[in-house]
């Protein structure tokens, strides 16, 4: 075969907007990806984590004694034997790296033991003897603000109020409610862990499965009492993170426990300590008054959102912003009361979480969409398109959105598809599947939309940035480059991404992706769908500054060209903490579904039939990865309106275990058709805009709307029980 | 830990004898989910995978405690399609690959999926040790949570259990469409000849148990030889006597309200289909189970 002119002279294969085959794909399927779990270090030990049995408790006592007697045992440490500061957090430094005199959580770390084997660390763990004084729980978020303070401030974590427009207005229509969200979990496959390998100098190497290197380290750093640059973090294999890596687990345990015993620290959680190690997603209540005129436009909406942060503190400020500030929904409305708060309680403390306070927010604010069009005898599609916002509508911040919003496209585009064919007579494809539950009797489908809105990036007038370095010279003969960043690729696809980035902007076929690590400046975190967005905006102006530097030029001879930029979205202001006004986000993603279930409505068993997704994303730098993020969000959304839920009683979590926290499987999960919209945005790097949460937060309320009208139930709390579709 | 690896039902009874806190392995499926969570901590390991006699079926029926599930769905279906039915419930692939009946029967958790089908259709449950074989009908084999009827020193051999004398139904009620335990399951079988029906609940009381009211109920309502289409009022009563016959907790899983009303609905669908396909076996139209 010969090649055309055009041919020969086109761009490199496997630049941006193409689909190249991603590097870990196949490793992962056929099970032989190393992820941090399969560290391993000549002449380790390895560390276990003794935690509290009770959500609430004085400690009266720790005696070590026995356990330090134990053969094989290196060490075991308590809160006394952190050098530097023994408080850390991602926002507040409220949550000691080991417990001190009080615990707060079911599963705080109290103490930790290096051992031989992970066999002999659980043996000595078993012999400390820790005395507790137990206090009764703080368990309601409504009435926790009022409740014994478990923090020095009280238990009001953060208060975010949103005043716009008039406050007091009278409407034809009026709809409120009261919802609630239960504790979703992360479900990531990989527990946490990480190997900490001490050095000769006092410092130490942290191989480690996170979200965030730097954070990580100036966290470590503080709880170890020593300067930042004798921290390393290097990125180890991440199996999944959705939120759930942003905190600290065993970083800096790992790390004492190295820097103490002088040997190689490993730390593995099982899944059931996993289940403790984590933040999970707020559970919330949130009461929802809608007024509307006569045509179904919105005149008011008035809100009282609260979010349970559990015992510490996390992410749990940002999550409050989101859910107040995104809290109407992709709509226009000129007057809006809000009033959102994140509160302490004695639960299991809850962070980030794909989707981080939009989720929460979006079931409410649709359920009461949906809630609307009932009351004014409109379709769901009509009422949400009639309030849709658009390009230049203005948010209940006072922000202009200032780039493509095409909610009612979006909702149109779902409404267009075709429906899938009626109720089927296959039991696998009925409610309850080869559980043999029905052949059709009770069976009642539904349809539902939703649409949801969040914003991309870093908010609030954080400096959100990353680093990105780009090192081009010959190989072989021809241009090689090679990427560096410390941005995390937790399996979202970022490696692929910054590979088309290179290859698009210089050229260069042959692209290799250094190892993340803190040798580099701040790659940021991987959350907040942001990635794509500033690394890979780093990255394009680390090969800008290359390509200036090559000139043209195709050998370059012994010359290395190696240029590091640090590149940063627009600045966002903070919000005025008593009116909520403020340019406070980079960027909005919006995303819409419909959803068709099937409902047993005897067994109160349902099947989603069919949940189709339209979604913009700006400009689609790899066509497969936007679709798989739009797949795995809109899978995350469904578990979260059937199934998923970390149920919790007086503080305890009742379902540690992947036996009792069901994830939906590839049967409970249809095959979707997706349409993706590419409408550039024209202040982020080739227009993208960010993917991976929009589509979480939209499926949730479209399968409960589904649900709905299948039942003509209310059903104002996710996840949908059978007991609630049954009464029973 | 030791590891005992027999090659023959003999030399495994012996060494269970010797060593009654050795732990069977069959398909594993239970016994290593108990060991990485540090449940249980055996001294032993008795591995029974390489024992033939316990990996083969034989006409009567008389099916070896280490078929595993994917075999009982391929070669005893149509002969057993009750136990066929549960069978395709439990887990996924990979779990129906390793898992046995055996296993369902050692572990003897209430909510294990074969315990009703077993229970309705009169299965019997084959035990032995050096002292000589045992004989348990399903009824007498599940003795607590979790407990069975075997001595320490014995084995589960086979489960024997007739080829379906009539149509069979499972149904299990779970919060996912796949791979899930169940919240409560049910299981009928209809022995026409005999003019009676079996019925049995599982994941609804302490353990799998017949319903023995609901059971006796059909047996006195129901004409089985020469079967009319089936009253509303049958199905109904049918269901509330299952539901009856449960005495379940609230748990994670569900609420026992919950429980009591699902059975009673299974009850009621698995007792119109059986039925159904009863009017169609004696009406000879090869008419089919579903609705
Ligand atoms: C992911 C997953 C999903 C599951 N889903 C289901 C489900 O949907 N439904 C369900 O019912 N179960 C389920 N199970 C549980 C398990 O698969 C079943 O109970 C299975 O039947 C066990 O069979 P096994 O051969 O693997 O048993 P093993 O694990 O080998 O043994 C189980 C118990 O029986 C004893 N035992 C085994 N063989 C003998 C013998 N011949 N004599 C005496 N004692 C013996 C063992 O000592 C042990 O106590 C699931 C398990 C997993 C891990």
């Amino acid at each position: 075969m010969t090649l055309t002119p055009a041919e020969l002279t086109s761009a490199v294969s496997g630049g941006i907007g193409t689909s190249p085959q991603r590097p870990d794909g196949n490793l992962k399927v056929r099970g032989e990806f190393a992820y941090a779990s399969d560290l391993w270090h000549e002449d380790m030990i390895w560390g276990a984590t003794l935690r509290s049995p009770h959500p609430y408790a004085r400690i009266v006592s720790v005696d070590l004694t026995e356990a330090l007697k134990v053969p094989g045992v290196y060490a075991v440490l308590t809160h006394s034997d952190v050098p530097g500061r023994n408080q850390y957090g991602l926002e507040h430094k409220d949550q000691p790296v080991l417990a001190v005199d009080v615990v707060r959580y079911q599963g705080e770390p109290v103490a930790l033991v290096g051992a031989d084997h992970p066999e002999t660390a659980l043996r000595a763990m078993k012999k400390i003897v820790v005395a507790y004084d137990v206090l009764e729980p703080v368990v309601d978020m409504e009435t926790a603000a009022d409740s014994a303070p478990l923090h020095p401030g009280g238990n009001l974590v953060r208060h975010v109020p949103i005043r716009r427009g008039a406050q007091d207005l009278q409407a034809d229509v009026v709809v409120s409610g009261r919802y609630e969200v239960g504790m979703q979990d992360q479900a990531f496959l990989g527990p946490e862990s990480g190997l900490a390998v001490p050095a000769a100098d006092g410092s130490v190497d942290l191989y480690i499965a996170t979200q965030w290197l730097h954070v990580d380290r100036a966290q470590v750093a503080s709880a170890l009492g020593l300067p930042e640059e004798k921290v390393r973090l290097t990125l180890s294999g991440v199996g999944g993170a959705f939120g759930g890596r942003e905190d600290l687990s065993m970083q800096v345990h790992a790390c004492l426990l190295a820097l103490h015993t002088g040997k190689p620290v490993k730390m593995v959680y099982n899944r059931e300590e996993s289940f403790y190690g984590h933040v999970h997603r707020h559970p919330a209540v949130l009461y929802y008054e809608h007024g509307a005129d006569h045509t179904g436009k919105l005149v008011y909406v008035k809100a009282r959102i609260y979010l349970d942060g559990g015992a510490y503190a996390s992410s749990t400020p940002a999550v409050v912003a989101n859910a107040a500030t995104l809290g109407v929904g992709p709509y226009e409305v000129d007057n809006v009361t809000i009033d959102c708060y994140g509160l302490y309680t004695n639960n299991p403390p809850c962070g980030a979480m794909r989707g981080f306070g939009a989720v929460q927010a979006g079931f409410a604010y649709e359920s009461q969409m949906d809630k609307l069009a009932d009351a004014l005898g409109m379709s769901p599609v009509d009422v949400r398109v009639r309030n849709a916002m658009t390009e230049g509508s203005v948010m209940p911040t006072g922000q202009v959105v200032d780039s493509a919003a095409p909610v009612a496209q979006l909702l149109k585009l779902v409404q267009d598809k075709p429906l899938p064919a009626g109720t089927s007579s296959d039991i696998r494809e009925l409610p309850g599947g080869v559980s043999n539950t029905t052949h059709g009797e009770g069976v009642v489908r539904g349809v539902g939309y939703a649409v949801g809105i969040k914003n991309i990036c870093f908010s609030e007038g954080y400096d959100d940035y990353s680093t990105a370095r780009v090192r081009v010279s010959m190989v072989n003969g021809s241009l090689a480059a090679a990427v560096h960043t410390a941005a995390c690729e937790v399996g979202q696809g970022l490696v692929t991404i910054m590979q088309q980035i290179v290859r698009t902007e210089l050229g260069i076929e042959r692209v290799t992706v250094l190892p993340m690590d803190t040798t580099i400046g701040n790659g940021g975190s991987t959350s907040a769908s942001r990635q794509t967005y500033v690394t890979g905006g780093a990255v394009k102006a680390a090969c800008a500054a290359v390509r200036s530097r090559l000139d043209g030029r195709v050998d370059i001879g012994s010359e290395v060209i190696d240029e590091t930029v640090e590149w940063r979205h627009r600045a966002t202001e903070a919000l005025d903490p008593v009116t909520g006004q403020g340019n406070a986000h980079v960027q909005y993603g919006f995303a819409a579904h419909r959803a068709v279930v099937d409902v047993d409505v005897e067994l109160g068993l349902v099947r989603v039939v069919a949940l189709d997704c339209a979604q913009d994303v700006g400009r689609a730098l790899n066509p497969q990865a936007v679709v798989g993020q739009i797949q795995g969000g809109s899978a995350q959304g469904l578990g979260l309106a059937v199934m998923e839920e970390i149920q919790t009683s007086g503080g305890k979590v009742r379902n540690p275990s992947f036996t009792d926290y069901l994830i939906p499987t590839v049967l409970d999960m249809p095959p979707m058709s997706i349409d993706v919209l590419e409408l550039a945005d024209p202040h982020a790097p080739y227009g993208i805009r960010g993917v991976g949460e929009p589509p979480t937060i939209s499926s949730t309320p479209a399968i409960v709307a589904a649900i709905r009208a299948a039942t003509g139930l209310a059903l104002t709390r996710v996840p949908v029980r059978p007991e609630h579709l049954t009464g029973t | 830990m030791d590891f005992l690896r027999p090659e023959t039902l003999a030399e495994a009874l012996e060494l269970k004898a010797a060593r009654p806190d050795a732990v069977p392995i069959a398909g594993g499926t239970d016994v290593m989910v108990e060991l990485n969570f540090d449940h249980r901590r055996p001294a032993a390991l008795l591995d029974l995978t390489r024992i033939p006699e316990l990996r083969e079926w034989s006409d009567g029926l008389r099916i070896g405690s280490g078929v595993p599930y994917v075999r009982i769905i391929d070669e005893l279906g149509a002969q057993l399609p009750g136990l066929a039915m549960a069978s395709r419930t439990v887990g996924s692939p990979q779990i129906r690959n390793r898992g046995t009946v055996g296993g369902n029967l050692g572990a003897a958790s209430p909510a294990g999926d074969t315990h009703p089908v077993l229970l309705a259709s009169d299965a019997v449950i084959e035990v032995a040790s050096v002292r000589g074989t045992r004989m348990i009908p399903a009824d007498e084999f599940y003795v607590g949570v979790k407990r069975n009827a075997l001595e320490p020193d014995e084995l589960i051999v086979a489960v024997h259990l007739a080829p379906a004398k009539g149509p069979q139904q499972f149904s299990k009620v779970g919060t996912r469409n796949a791979m899930v335990i169940a919240v409560c399951s049910f299981a009928i079988s209809l022995f026409p000849e005999e003019n009676r029906a079996g019925a049995a609940v599982g994941s609804a009381a302490p353990t799998p148990r017949r319903a023995v009211d609901a059971e006796e109920f059909l047996a006195s309502t129901l004409d089985f030889a020469s079967p009319k289409p089936l009253l509303d009022s049958v199905k109904r009563e049918f269901g509330e006597l299952v539901s009856r016959a449960a005495s379940p907790i609230d748990d994670v899983r569900g609420s026992a309200a919950y429980r009591k009303h699902a059975l009673a609905v299974m009850a009621r669908r698995t007792l119109g289909w059986a039925w159904q396909e009863l009017l169609g076996q004696k009406n000879g139209g090869g008419e089919h189970a579903c609705a």
